[in-house]
């Protein structure tokens, strides 16, 4: 038997991303950079205040200004679309209130940053002059501004034409109610909180912007566009304007971020499309920052009461929790059922047998809310997590033996939650002992202890949290069952060429991930062949005409299984024709390092290469058999993936300012196999201090009018580089038996994980000051405020 | 996010930005790095409509020595500022303070007669400058004058700048005794929520951020001066003060930071 040197597998290793040297030089095209020669600049105007009806539009001082050509109102506007609202696609319960929502305000604007007009111009700046020069004369309306108000009595209506502000209830509970009344009766430690999840701002890098290109040649339209969703926004703009998908086209160009802000179906999409097909001309509109604060979703937006039931040891016998989740004044493409995300998820990891959770939702005279990274499962850890902290106080033994106390155990999996999920896999205790000894968790108990011994100022905390998020979204049927509006499918399709470069068209739709980097390692692996030589084509619905797009950490662990998929397929096709070549059975033939082999004949083999030549000349194929090696894989997977880990903060409190300083951060997650650790931990990285932000920086701040008094980068604290802490990652895979490659998702665990466990090591440092809850943000004031309180007033 | 149009005039010399400024009256705004103006001018907080480049006046960056005082160009750079072996040597505080300013890019790009210009009662330099007992020198169409840094603010982004006037160089004490300077801010680019600048061994004390201008801290002075510990002449930073109520501090935790920095920037200084 010839012993052959098998080519080292690019999996698992460190290789630097192939997309960013055009990044990193300016040359990737963002949408901004697209020239397009004579288009029509849109300038939208947005409404200034909260809740008022619109009693006249006034364009003639935008209209003296050059370059300015036309004011339109949304009365105008309205024969482009009719009644054609922007699309839900998540209709939870039968009985939601779905308010129609156009694309400029008719009538009444029902948020700041509502659009009310828009101004078409020669140029971006004109258009911006006029959009400021526009006078809209407003009549003031009551405005229903926090999330508790919009349910009080006698609240005003944010749509007059619906009964209430209350947009749905949901549940899960099923007949379970009597058992948990039980548990909550016969508990011997009960904890009640209730915790307040601020809205937050996305603020990806690039903001959004979109450009509708009619074709010369009439009838097509090309829609570019700075989305996540190519895909569902082909289909969804196609269904508003009555356009045959056929005559549509979607790119999405470089995209500078998204964090789920782009994962939807936005007003200035459909008003550019259906302007440029109107006016036969190109229509474009970027949007400016401040703009992007108010007229692009917002994430958060929960009040949350969770009651924890626990016997005397701790072991929690039942979890109950009643949200009030904020959709804003109007439901975005998903809007309703980001809640029910985070609805599985209240349990966290740990085996609870009983469990309730409902939420109800209600409409505010405030941005809409939608889908911000982690979408349900930060709000959920985050309840859970600071539930389980109180807890261990009230047994009386550490956060690390709470939860090692409660965990689903290692030999437990698959493991049917009370929530009705089948967890894939795991081993959370292993995870957490890891983190434990990598944070000196012991040594800085010590430094704790010898702090407050001395009455030094500066406090140190300790946080856990331990996580499990369910990703790799989604079976369609389960998505069915949720009346999510579409699968959860993801399409692959593999080409080798003649001269042996391989094609990869993905469905998903990378927007910072790294895709192109990994697929081409996963497929290199394969086939044996160069990661460089493999080309992953993507973001543009006439070259990957199928796909659902990139959200909810599901690239890899359906995506990439698909591309994985239609690999082996190829790999199929090429042992056919391999056999054929050798003259031997495939069952005799071995596929490594890009040959084909006949066990146990030396000298019998035949290298891909030698096969996609084959493939394309075609003058020696297996009877029957099409020329040419490619394949096709629509991928539905059987089952979610459920990262975990457990990540640790340490804090320095300095009491005498409340200046809270993330002295060190430990993370050991569980995302399944890794294709490429770097990218995973850049992923991890940006994923914990984006929830770190929301644990100490940002906070999207309403006054009571309903104006966003923190709408720019100076107010909302977005944390740069400076402020991150020294992060120490480590890892602890168990493969996801859901997939070949048993791989999980990582794009969000870090956002997961890191509020509670930052917001818990600010309460550990305070606790024997009386601290026991301190609100997001922990600013400086907040933690100040906070000691103050529990001492008895202000010092 | 888009400024509304202006127009455009590069200024040769500090004469003819002078001149331009006459020209132009009230409409103009001088330009130098920019980074506190053209932000304002993108909110359409500031609209002038003429701007005057004076960010190639090389002539005016320059750091100097001599009898007693440091000379410092209006133009020179933060960055120049931090990085300078001779205002280490001399006026260590200045340097240190500069080196807090914004970000790597703010200071690269913004001078200390645009910080002084601006007028930010929570800016670094200014409230620094005042605690030195600095000299700002404005030239005008009819010459030169010096004005004392306490007498040079009057309110919120106001001096006793004329509008055809600008900076042209910054005066402080060499040397004299120990200092400080405490910046209490959420992000390292953020300029200060309150901040406290301490020199001569606390004969110089300002605050930044808690009025309408920075803030000569003279109760602080005069219990130093009388021979108050660190703890007690603290006492007094916020008496009399009204300052701002934001996002990050309403007014009674101000004056509690005002405290709590004063005292730490008093014993770093050498105040026992």
């Amino acid at each position: 038997m010839t012993v052959t040197e098998e080519a080292p597998g690019h999996v698992g290793s460190r290789r630097l991303r192939k997309e960013d040297p055009a990044l990193l030089t300016g040359e990737a095209k963002f949408i901004d950079d697209l020239a397009l020669p004579g288009a029509i600049w849109v300038g939208v105007v947005r409404s200034t205040e909260a809740h008022a009806h619109i009693v006249g539009i006034d364009g003639s001082a935008a209209l003296a200004i050059d370059g300015v050509n036309e004011v339109l109102s949304g009365e105008d506007l309205a024969p482009l679309w009719g009644e054609g609202a922007l699309p839900c696609a998540w209709p939870v319960t039968p009985d939601m209130k779905s308010p129609a929502h156009l694309p400029v305000a008719r009538g009444t604007a029902k948020y700041v940053g509502d659009a009310v007009a828009v101004v078409l111009a020669d140029s971006r700046y004109a258009a911006a002059d006029g959009a400021a020069a526009v006078v809209v004369d407003y009549e003031p309306l009551p405005a229903v501004v926090e999330i508790e108000d919009a349910v009080a009595d006698g609240a005003p209506l944010v749509h007059a034409d619906l009964d209430s502000n209350e947009c749905y209830t949901w549940g899960l509970w099923g007949d379970n109610a009597p058992a948990i009344d039980a548990a909550f009766a016969e508990a011997a430690h009960v904890v009640s909180e209730r915790y307040l999840q601020q809205r937050l701002i996305p603020a990806p890098m690039e903001p959004r912007g979109c450009a509708a290109v009619p074709s010369p040649a009439g009838g097509e339209l090309t829609l570019y566009s700075a989305t996540q969703i190519p895909h569902i926004l082909k289909v969804m703009t196609a269904v508003v304007l009555g356009i045959g998908e056929n005559k549509l086209r979607v790119v999405a160009p470089s995209v500078g971020g998204g964090f789920g802000c782009k994962l939807n179906v936005y007003a200035e999409e459909i008003l550019c499309s259906a302007l440029a097909m109107q006016r036969g001309a190109p229509v474009r509109w970027t949007e400016g920052r401040a703009e992007a604060a108010v007229s692009t979703i917002q994430g958060r937006g929960q009040v949350q009461h969770i009651e924890l039931a626990a016997d005397a040891d701790g072991k929690v016998t039942a979890v109950r929790v009643k949200l009030l989740a904020d959709m804003g004044a109007y439901l975005q493409l998903v809007t309703p059922g980001v809640p029910l995300l985070g609805g599985f998820l209240y349990h966290g990891c740990y085996d609870i047998p009983n469990y309730m959770f409902e939420c109800t939702s209600v409409f505010t005279n405030r941005t809409p809310t939608d889908a911000y990274r982690g979408a349900g499962r930060p709000e959920a850890t985050y309840a859970v997590e600071r539930a389980m902290d109180s807890l261990a106080v009230s047994v009386g033994v550490s956060p690390e033996e709470i939860r090692a106390r409660n965990f689903i155990g290692a030999d437990a999996f698959p493991y049917e939650s009370a929530a009705g999920l089948i967890f894939d896999s795991g081993d959370y205790q292993a995870v957490l002992d890891k983190a434990v000894a990598l944070a000196d968790v012991d040594g800085r108990r010590a430094e704790q202890a010898q702090r407050r011994a001395s009455g030094s100022s500066k406090r140190i905390g300790v946080g856990f949290s331990s996580y499990v998020e369910m990703c790799g979204l989604a079976p369609s049927r389960v998505l069915a069952s949720l009346d999510y509006g579409a699968g959860g499918w993801e399409a692959a399709t593999v080409r080798i060429s003649p001269t042996c470069k391989v094609q990869v068209v993905t469905g998903s739709t990378p927007h910072g991930q790294g895709h192109e980097t990994c697929w081409s390692m996963i497929v290199a692996d394969q086939l044996g062949v160069d990661p460089d030589d493999v080309e992953v084509l993507h973001s543009d619905t006439a070259v990957s005409p199928t796909g659902l797009d990139t959200y909810g950490s599901r690239s890899l662990a359906v995506g990439g299984t698909a591309v994985y998929m239609a690999t082996e397929k190829v790999i199929d096709k090429a042992r056919a024709i391999a056999a054929h070549q050798l003259e031997a059975s495939e069952d005799d033939l071995e596929f490594s390092g890009g040959v084909f082999r006949v066990r146990g004949t030396p000298d019998a083999e035949v290298p891909l290469a030698g096969i996609a030549f084959a493939a394309f000349t075609a003058h020696d194929l297996p009877d029957g058999m099409e020329p040419n090696l490619e394949a096709h894989v629509t991928y539905d997977p059987p089952n979610f993936t459920f990262p975990n880990g457990t990540h640790i903060a340490v804090v320095e409190v300095d009491t005498d300012t409340g200046n809270v300083d993330l002295v060190d951060y430990v993370a050991v997650d569980d995302c399944g196999v890794q294709i490429n650790p770097l990218v995973v931990e850049g992923q991890v990285h940006g994923g914990i201090l984006q929830g770190a932000a929301q644990a100490l920086y940002e906070d999207a701040v309403y006054n009571s009018d309903g104006q966003l008094v923190s709408a720019n980068l100076a107010d909302y604290l977005v944390p740069s580089a400076a402020e991150a802490p020294r992060f120490r990652l480590d890892s602890h895979a168990t493969p996801s038996p859901t997939n070949p490659m048993g791989v999980k998702g990582v794009g969000e665990a870090g956002t997961i994980a890191a509020a509670p466990a930052v917001i818990n090591a600010v309460v550990d440092a305070l606790r024997d000051l009386g601290v026991t809850d301190v609100d997001m943000p922990a600013s400086p004031q907040t933690v100040w405020k906070a000691i103050a309180d529990a001492q008895g007033g202000a010092s | 996010m888009i400024p509304a149009a202006f127009d455009y005039e590069v200024a040769e010399s500090a004469d003819h930005a002078i001149a331009l400024l006459a020209e132009h009256g009230d409409d103009a705004k001088l330009l130098a790095g920019g980074h506190s103006l053209i932000p304002m001018m993108r909110y359409r907080l500031a609209t002038p409509s003429v701007l005057v480049d004076v960010g190639r006046l090389d002539g005016l960056r320059y750091i100097r020595t001599g009898n007693g005082t440091v000379s410092i160009g209006a133009l020179t750079r933060h960055s120049e500022l931090e990085h300078s072996a001779e205002l280490a040597g001399a006026c260590p505080m200045l340097a240190s303070v500069a080196a807090l300013v914004g970000d790597p890019a703010v200071r690269h790009r913004g001078t200390l007669g645009g910080t002084l210009a601006h007028a930010d009662p929570a800016s670094d330099l200014p409230a620094a400058v005042l605690a030195l007992g600095g000299t700002i020198v404005a030239q005008g169409p009819g010459g030169s004058r010096e004005i004392a840094a306490a007498d040079f603010f009057t309110g919120y982004f106001e001096s006793v700048l004329a509008a055809d006037e600008m900076i042209t160089e910054v005066r402080v004490p060499a040397g004299g005794g120990g200092w400080n300077y405490q910046k209490f801010n959420r992000r390292a680019q953020d300029w200060a929520i309150v901040g406290v600048a301490v020199a001569g061994g606390g004969s110089g004390v300002s605050l930044v951020n808690m009025g309408s201008t920075p803030i000569r801290a003279s109760g602080v002075e005069a219990a130093v001066a009388g021979g108050a510990s660190a703890a007690e002449a603290a006492a007094v930073a916020a008496d009399g003060l009204e300052p701002p109520d934001d996002l990050n501090a309403d007014a009674e935790y101000r004056g509690h930071l005002a405290r709590v920095l004063t005292e730490r920037a008093l014993n770093a200084a050498g105040v026992a």
